[in-house]
């Protein structure tokens, strides 16, 4: 019964995928909780503070040496804050627009999940692609659910019914939908050259030819600025800006759902940082280790490769972070609709007319 | 034995009937139902092993940075914001139709380079013309 059910091919789909997501899914819950601990620290370093270096449970203490030491890099931190989320007060004010009030946290991290499921995280394990959806549609898709992603925060800022809040969605809502233009622009530019919106072969073509970063730098410079104002983070997080309202639109939220919406902007931060990765750092490849595994070692450094520079990019989110001033609203407008999109547009039609010159 | 067979007819012709291009979504209704679950899950967890506080009345009030809540929930806000949502349907679109330009490009552009060059540029063009009313009726201006 069961070996017959494991030799049907649909059934090995379904079971693989369900293995792949499972493990994509706990991989990223894990880098969010510790993304959460690396910016602590590096924010710390920044400030010349020493950052979380208290928490730990009694038991982990008695590890002689060990335990002191991971007591005091802070490695038990994200457990206890993660407790602390769920044992705290879920308080629902009698002002807020109940029912929206609690799916905008839900609606704000699905997305973020979401977005997920077209990168190609390695190369081959076990004859697996290693992505959890490999669509032709490719980015496609990610920009549809990326777009999705703006309701929850302005579905929050509504619910909440009250001023601080919605400032900061409807804030949010103008800036997230304005640079998502410029991001879908300076893409344009990057599947003239490879002519393809598979993901996993938009890597096959920068294993060949050299990372996409060398053909097109603007545009990367471009996709990287707009993916911070997208995951609404420092130098644009007005959305949320401390010091003018207070919290932004989570102001009104406590225990869970505020955790809900913290872990939906780590996640789009992943998400972002491995997009970026395989779209101009060449995915799970290397100059010099290019082709797709065919053995279980290889697979796995494949995995490593693209892991390695996905932690790179998401450490220069945080520095950036804690180097940069905010900035003024209508610097930001200014900045998304007034430079980046007549750069992003120049950018195409200068890809487009290099091309036709080579492919002559 | 027969239930193995139905079992198996079931699976192919589960499998047989998803085209290969609706399949490709498969996985993705998985994560989608993994990620509903979980968000589901921990909302409703929380309300259970969270704790119960007193609702009190000023801690039942909208958050005004301690002082008295005034007016209304939510404020009036400046019609630019409208101007932004319009501009980005527009443009939006226009980014939408130059995906399947451009993953064809590199093929076309061997034999039709005029058509396949002019077409875009012209279409570009037009939306130029459209960006630069904007520009000069002062919509990005935020200012003011």
């Amino acid at each position: 019964m069961l070996e017959d059910f494991l030799s049907n091919p649909t059934a090995q789909f379904v079971l693989f995928s369900t293995v792949k997501i499972i493990v994509v899914f706990a991989v990223v819950m894990t880098f969010v909780a510790y993304a959460v601990l690396v910016e602590r620290k590096v924010s710390a370093a920044i400030q010349d503070r020493v950052g979380p270096n208290r928490t730990a449970p009694p038991l982990a203490l008695k590890i002689p040496f060990f335990g002191k030491l991971l007591q005091s890099w802070g490695m038990f931190q994200p457990m206890a804050d993660g407790l602390k989320f769920m044992l705290k007060e879920d308080f629902t004010p009698s002002y807020v627009r109940t029912i929206y009030f609690w799916l905008a946290p839900a609606i704000s991290v699905i997305p973020a999940f979401l977005t997920l499921a077209v990168i190609p995280f390695g190369s081959q394990l076990g004859g697996q692609k290693m992505v959890i959806a490999d669509l032709d549609v490719g980015i496609l898709y990610t920009f549809g659910i990326v777009s999705l992603g703006v309701y929850g925060i302005v579905l929050a800022g509504w619910a909440s019914n009250s001023k601080y809040p919605f400032l900061g969605g409807i804030r949010a809502s103008a800036q997230m939908i304005s640079y998502e233009i410029a991001m879908g622009m300076s893409v344009v530019a990057v599947f003239l050259v490879v002519g393809d919106l598979n993901l996993s072969r938009v890597i096959e073509w920068q294993a060949k030819n050299g990372w996409l970063i060398i053909y097109q730098p603007l545009a990367f410079v471009i996709f990287l600025v707009a993916v911070f104002a997208e995951t609404n983070r420092l130098p644009f997080d007005l959305p949320e800006s401390e010091t003018e309202l207070v919290g932004g639109f989570h102001t009104e939220y406590s225990s869970m759902k505020f955790a809900l919406f913290f872990l939906g902007e780590y996640a789009a931060m992943i998400g972002a940082s491995a997009m970026m990765v395989v779209l101009f750092f060449g995915g799970w490849s290397l100059p010099f280790f290019g082709t797709p595994a065919s053995t279980l070692l290889g697979g796995l450094l494949h995995i490593g490769v693209f892991l390695g520079k996905m932690i790179v990019l998401m450490v220069v989110f945080i520095w950036v972070r804690w180097m940069l001033p905010r900035f003024r609203y209508d610097q930001l407008m200014d900045l998304g609709w007034r430079r980046f999109i007549p750069l992003a547009l120049g950018n195409i039609v200068v890809t487009a007319l290099v091309l036709a010159l080579v492919e002559r | 034995m027969g239930k193995r067979l139905a079992m198996g007819r079931m699976l192919r012709s589960l499998g047989a009937g998803m085209s290969s291009q609706l399949q490709q979504y498969f996985p993705v209704l998985i994560l989608l139902l993994v990620v509903i679950g979980f968000a589901g899950g921990t909302l409703a967890f929380s309300v259970v092993a969270g704790k119960l506080g007193r609702r009190t009345k000023v801690k039942d009030s909208p958050y005004e940075c301690g002082m008295l809540p005034e007016g209304e929930g939510s404020a009036r806000l400046s019609v630019k914001f409208y101007l932004v949502a319009l501009l980005f349907v527009l443009f939006d679109i226009e980014v939408v139709f130059m995906y399947p330009w451009a993953v064809t490009y590199r093929e076309m552009v061997k034999e039709q380079a005029g058509l396949v060059l002019g077409g875009m540029l012209s279409f570009m063009g037009i939306l130029l013309v459209g960006y630069l009313y904007a520009v000069k009726k002062k919509a990005f201006d935020w200012r003011h």
